[in-house]
């Protein structure tokens, strides 16, 4: 449904996207992630034919959005980052106005406002002016101006920003509602809402992809070997010997330390499960085990690795961050 | 054709939900009238003095309503026009651009052409509105006097060309920064230059001076005024408002690449 081929977008000598590929498929929600100043929006705005990309190409619903921006832009419906909103015109002048423009028939108008406006829960604010709106109010008419004409493809930037807990959830189902007949590209820097939205996520970083999957492969992927999570009520320098001990364990680490208990992450051999090996003799050694789970790397994590292992190429070791600041004052 | 009119439309919806539209016709209005007046108090004044001279034996030299009041008032409120139609533009695109609305608009299945001229036909339609007020002043004129209606009617083509070209020009620079107060203040720079351009004229070569007579903006007016509807002055204006539309074209065009 969405095609984006070496896409590559600069601003001067600035680029904002570099070399950018990945398709949509239909019916599809993809994720859309990256730290602010990603190319996030830059990208977006290709797609949807609001500008053009210096290289490669873009086609939407079979249509190159450049070359044939019209018939493109028939397919797409966008929400941008602000919602772009006339305030002068109440909410129900305003959408017939879009979908005016949309092209959507003079006979269908009325009734697919009205409908629209249900399905956004904007219709009680159906006679108020756009500039009055409060933020989650603004958004939902901006995601209501995008869904007005039916797309087959949804460009979304940011949809909950800006909304209550409540209306998050509300917008997140409708999202996942809309999903069935429309292919959307969902925006966000709110990774739970990827998690729990999205069946794939791009993940871009300077301009460029730096993973493409599903949730649960990201979050998996990058968890080279089994981490486990333990809290004992033991002496710390007795208990991580005996942690050491325990076969398949790769590696012990303090992680954090409070009134008499000590947690520790402990990293297994690939593939190895020593859950039952570590109790058995964190028990045998009395140790005073309170608490044992898997450590699962959040999508946050695996974002966070993915950004930075960018910003700072892994073969250079840097110094650890205290040790420069005392240089600095030395 | 239905995108034109209802980008058209909205623009003058904006127009009109804002203070711009009311704030515009009542000024344009008050300065148009304030004009009215004191050219009719001139000329009220002259036609005594022409019938003292009859009284006196002396022959009075004719005067001409159309000439003498209905010219010099639309020259002056042609003035009028190029204090008050930067503001009409200024917002046009600046405001959409400021706003983000520039995205709805550029990623709808729109052609720049449909948008650009939905906005100028919006203009133009409020800068009628308020060609239409004081066409109350000159309907006096014919309830007392008898005045040439051909020209009357010629000075009113004038202005709206005139002021179309004004619209043009204001849109374009409007296309070209984010900020309405910069797109006024540019606007009237530039139509304020096109206007005094042929002032050099007098100490310039004949060759020179004919160009820059030529290139201003109010030389192409006065036949208007006195009823000449004057093709070479027609194929100006138009081609004016048809370049300033075109670069109009240009600098969306430009502004889509760059960002």
């Amino acid at each position: 449904m969405i095609e984006v081929q070496h896409l590559t977008k600069r601003y001067g000598r600035v680029t904002a996207v570099d070399d950018i590929t990945f398709r949509v498929e239909r019916g599809e929600i993809l994720g859309f992630l990256g730290p602010n100043g990603a190319g996030k929006t830059t990208t977006m705005r290709v797609i949807t034919g609001y500008m053009p990309a210096t290289e490669g190409r873009a086609v939407v619903a079979g249509f190159d959005v450049f070359s044939q921006p019209i018939e493109a832009k028939r397919h797409i419906g966008y929400l941008p980052e602000t919602p772009p909103l006339y305030p002068e015109m109440t909410v129900r002048e305003y959408l017939t106005f879009v979908a005016r423009i949309k092209g959507v028939a003079a006979a269908d108008r009325k009734s697919r406002v009205l409908q629209t406006m249900e399905r956004t829960r904007v219709a009680d604010m159906a006679d108020r002016h756009c500039g009055k709106l409060s933020k989650g109010y603004k958004q939902r008419v901006g995601l209501a101006q995008a869904i007005l004409h039916n797309p087959d493809v949804l460009v979304l930037d940011e949809p909950t920003a800006g909304l209550d807990p409540k209306q998050i959830i509300e917008t997140r189902e409708l999202i996942k509602e809309l999903a069935g007949d429309h292919t959307i590209i969902l925006c966000t820097h709110i990774l739970p809402e990827v998690a729990q939205t999205c069946q794939r996520v791009v993940i871009i970083n300077k301009g460029r992809v730096v993973a493409i999957d599903t949730p649960d492969n990201l979050t998996t992927r990058l968890h080279g070997s089994n981490g486990i999570y333990v809290q004992l009520e033991a002496d710390p320098g007795h208990a991580t010997a005996v942690l050491q001990r325990v076969p398949g364990v790769a590696r012990v680490s303090e992680s954090d330390r409070r009134d008499g208990t000590v947690g520790y992450e402990v990293e297994s051999q690939e593939g190895q499960d020593v859950r039952r090996e570590l109790v058995r003799e964190i028990v045998a050694n009395d140790l005073g085990l309170l608490e044992l789970r898997p450590i699962r790397m959040s999508l946050e994590d695996v974002f966070l690795n993915l950004t930075r292992e960018e910003q700072e190429p892994a073969p250079a070791p840097r110094p650890e961050a205290p040790d420069s600041t005392e240089e600095a004052y030395d | 054709m239905t995108n034109v009119l209802a980008i058209a439309e909205r623009e003058l919806r904006a127009y009109f939900a804002s203070p711009i539209a009311w704030m515009m016709i009542g000024l344009f209005a008050l300065l148009a009238g304030v004009f009215y007046v004191t050219t009719l108090a001139y000329f009220v004044q002259a036609s005594m003095q022409m019938d003292s001279f009859a009284a006196m034996g002396q022959a009075p030299q004719p005067l001409n309503i159309n000439q003498q009041l209905i010219r010099p008032l639309f020259l002056n409120v042609s003035v009028v026009a190029l204090f008050m139609l930067p503001m009409l533009t200024m917002r046009t695109y600046a405001e959409e651009k400021r706003s983000g609305t520039i995205e709805l608009l550029l990623t709808s299945p729109l052609t720049d052409w449909q948008i650009i001229m939905g906005k100028y036909l919006g203009a133009l339609t409020l800068y009628a509105v308020m060609l239409l007020v004081t066409v109350v002043h000159v309907g006096v004129l014919f309830f007392y006097g008898e005045p040439e209606w051909r020209t009357v009617v010629s000075g009113y083509l004038g202005m709206l060309l005139m002021g179309g070209a004004f619209l043009s020009l204001g849109l374009f620079i409007s296309s070209t920064t984010k900020n309405q107060i910069v797109a006024a203040a540019m606007t009237f720079a530039a139509l304020l230059l096109l206007w005094t351009v042929s002032w050099f004229a007098d100490s310039a070569s004949p060759t020179t001076a004919a160009v820059l007579r030529h290139l201003s903006i109010i030389e192409h007016f006065d036949d208007f005024a006195k009823g000449v509807i004057d093709t070479g002055h027609l194929v100006y204006y138009l081609s004016f408002i048809a370049f300033g539309l075109f670069l109009t074209a240009k600098s969306v065009d430009t502004e889509r690449w760059r960002g």
